[in-house]
């Protein structure tokens, strides 16, 4: 097909289509690169005018990155905003290795082990996904520091993990297990049964097909869940306040930025730079893995 | 003043503590696998569904299935959970001027979000689809995906930030106001304007998902189907409405369902840039207001419920769908 077939198939015509999806792409750059620009930004500059005249008189400055990195103080809290990038980083880690990878396990068993409620089990997992997560954080919070009471009976003890980072994770994981094995299992399920069948035949029992099959041919899906999965945990705000709101030693970053920025009238030149540093890192991963990343949305939102 | 060795000291044993967790459940599966590949015959199945879906199964129950439940119980519970109120929690819902307000914001957040994010993502998709530096394009509008809504909110209260009229602006929206002499107000306190502001965020963040999903979808359209839909003399708008939007009806839908949820359930917005304040509530900022600020258990409980009935009928729909498509 020629250039010119090309254009005709198209259902808008050029010109407008060009400028509609300019505009667009601009008034979805824009609002970032104005944070972008404030964080280099002097602070008498920042609140006598707009970042947008920082180029006819340009006036930047590191300053206000090397105090919200490493000369803490002022609203950033004593330690800068390094501590709480750790703490980031130890509750996604964990969340997203944990619910990937029993996640996977337990789609494999519900695609390819035949048991009884097999059926029922996938369905209420399903289910379980629709269930807001408002309906059980504080359930579980309690859960967390009193353990489990029926009617006057301890039927669990109290686990000792309130305030710790097991906290913010382990919900986590909980809340992210149903999604993740529902689209795991979309792809497990679409294996081929040949393959399958040709390795139990040769012998190989659950454990063997699942680490020598299974799991070398789901890569691809585990990358990009795992990545969905990241930019997820890393980005929540909820659950981090109800579990973490206590205590700074385990907030994340969206936590401790979001009490920053909270108030009117903030103070810009800690704010921006805290900005950021807390979205420079998924925007790596998401634009260093955005392939794989698209394709985890597409499994769970398309039918190949 | 932050030192090396100070960061180093309050982060080790944090690092200590992924390595651990990393360690335990890599050990334990690797010992598990070691030892199950040597069980064979029927045990093997049970042994196999224990190890591999229980432990999931314990962490979704404990985390979700039961405190849902108990949840469901403490909405007919008096603000301490020590008593039995029956409907009181709901009656206030519908009652409370308040959280009528936060009801009222919920559902005008439901009702426009959701299909403008899907007619957003669904024209950009098409105008997109074959366009020169289409990839580029895309990239850019789905990067807000990866910005936190916190960190989002942050960026738009930048956009929005308010200086008194005649004096030079902070915020772009200001200016650009300002520049065409519209009358300057402060955006977020604008009551009930402010609401739409707050949603330019939400669709903002979330139309580069529409826009990719149903992309791939319009792409999957087989070109005969377009050809023939040609020859038979239809273009422009009359093949996006006859053929572009029938062919992707399926992934419409999951868009429209998913932004619905999303925007139900809506937090981190409200929370970051007005709490709440300027009648600007919603039943997910309310319900964490009632459990955290105000402590009446009683009554969030009874939000988070009235959230859940929100996405009941949503739920019911996709099962449905799902149980058809595994029929297929």
């Amino acid at each position: 097909m020629s250039d010119k077939g090309h254009a005709s198939s198209r259902p808008f015509t050029s010109p407008i289509a060009s400028a509609v999806v300019t505009i667009v792409a601009l008034l979805w750059t824009v609002p970032t690169f104005g944070l972008v620009v404030t964080s280099f930004r002097k602070k008498e500059d920042i609140v006598s005018n707009g970042w947008w005249t920082a180029f006819t008189h340009p006036h930047f400055t590191l300053d206000n990155f090397r105090a919200v990195l490493f000369s803490g103080g002022g609203t950033v809290g004593e330690q800068g905003m390094i501590p709480f990038a750790v703490n980031s980083l130890a509750i996604t880690i964990p969340a997203v290795v944990l619910s990937v990878g029993l996640g996977l396990m337990a789609a494999y068993a519900l695609a390819w082990i035949p048991f009884r409620f097999s059926d029922q089990v996938f369905y209420g997992l399903f289910a379980l996904q629709g269930v807001p997560l408002q309906l059980s954080l504080l359930p579980l919070l309690t859960f967390f520091a009193t353990g489990i009471k029926l009617f006057g009976h301890t039927i669990f003890p109290q686990l000792h993990i309130v305030g710790k980072l097991a906290s913010v994770w382990l919900p986590h994981t909980m809340f992210g297990l149903p999604l993740v094995i529902y689209l795991l299992h979309n792809f497990v399920a679409g294996l081929p049964r040949e393959i399958m069948e040709a390795a139990r035949v040769d012998g190989a029992n659950h454990f063997e097909v699942f680490r020598k099959i299974v799991l070398p041919l789901s890569l691809p899906a585990i990358a990009s869940i795992a990545i969905f999965q990241f930019l997820w945990i890393w980005n929540d705000l909820l659950v981090a306040l109800v579990f973490a709101g206590g205590t700074d030693d385990v907030a994340p970053l969206t936590l401790h930025l979001a009490n920053l920025g909270g108030s009117l009238g903030s103070h810009w030149e800690n704010v921006a730079p805290a900005a950021l540093v807390s979205i420079i890192i998924p925007l790596i991963v998401f634009f260093s893995l955005q392939r794989y990343f698209v394709r985890g949305l597409l499994a769970g939102s398309v039918k190949s | 003043m932050v030192t090396w060795s100070s960061l180093f000291q309050s982060s080790w044993p944090k690092i200590a503590q992924i390595l651990t967790v990393l360690i335990i459940f890599f050990g334990f599966y690797g010992i598990a696998f070691a030892a199950g590949a040597r069980i064979k015959g029927k045990k093997q199945n049970s042994l196999a569904v224990g190890l591999f879906l229980v432990p999931a199964l314990i962490l979704v129950m404990t985390g979700l299935g039961v405190p849902a439940i108990q949840t469901f119980l403490e909405s007919f519970k008096n603000a301490d959970s020590s008593q039995w109120v029956g409907l009181k929690n709901y009656k206030n819902a519908f009652t409370d001027t308040e959280v009528r307000l936060a009801f009222i914001n919920t559902l005008a957040w439901v009702a426009i979000c959701p299909v403008i994010v899907t007619s957003l993502g669904l024209t950009l998709s098409t105008m997109l689809n074959k366009m020169k530096r289409e990839a580029f394009a895309k990239s850019l509008i789905f990067m807000p995906m990866a910005i936190s809504f916190v960190g989002g909110s942050l960026i738009w209260n930048l956009m929005y930030s308010y200086q008194e009229p005649n004096h030079p602006q902070t915020g772009l929206v200001g200016q650009i106001m300002m520049w065409l002499h519209i009358h300057l107000k402060h955006l977020l306190l604008w009551s009930p304007w402010n609401n739409l502001f707050l949603m330019v965020v939400y669709i903002w963040g979330f139309t580069g998902f529409a826009m990719v999903i149903l992309s791939a979808a319009i792409k999957g359209i087989p070109t005969d189907i377009e050809e023939a839909a040609q020859l038979d003399g239809a273009s422009g708008f009359r093949l996006f409405r006859s053929v572009t939007v029938p062919m992707v009806r399926t992934t419409i839908i999951v868009v429209l369902t998913t932004a619905m949820v999303g925007t139900l359930k809506l937090f981190d917005v409200i929370h970051t840039m007005t709490g709440g304040n300027f009648k600007t509530d919603v039943l997910s900022n309310r319900m964490f207001d009632e459990n955290f600020v105000y402590l009446n258990y009683g009554r969030g409980a009874a939000l988070a419920v009235l959230i859940f009935l929100g996405v009941i009928p949503i739920t019911i729909y996709n099962i449905r769908s799902l149980r058809l498509e595994r029929k297929h």
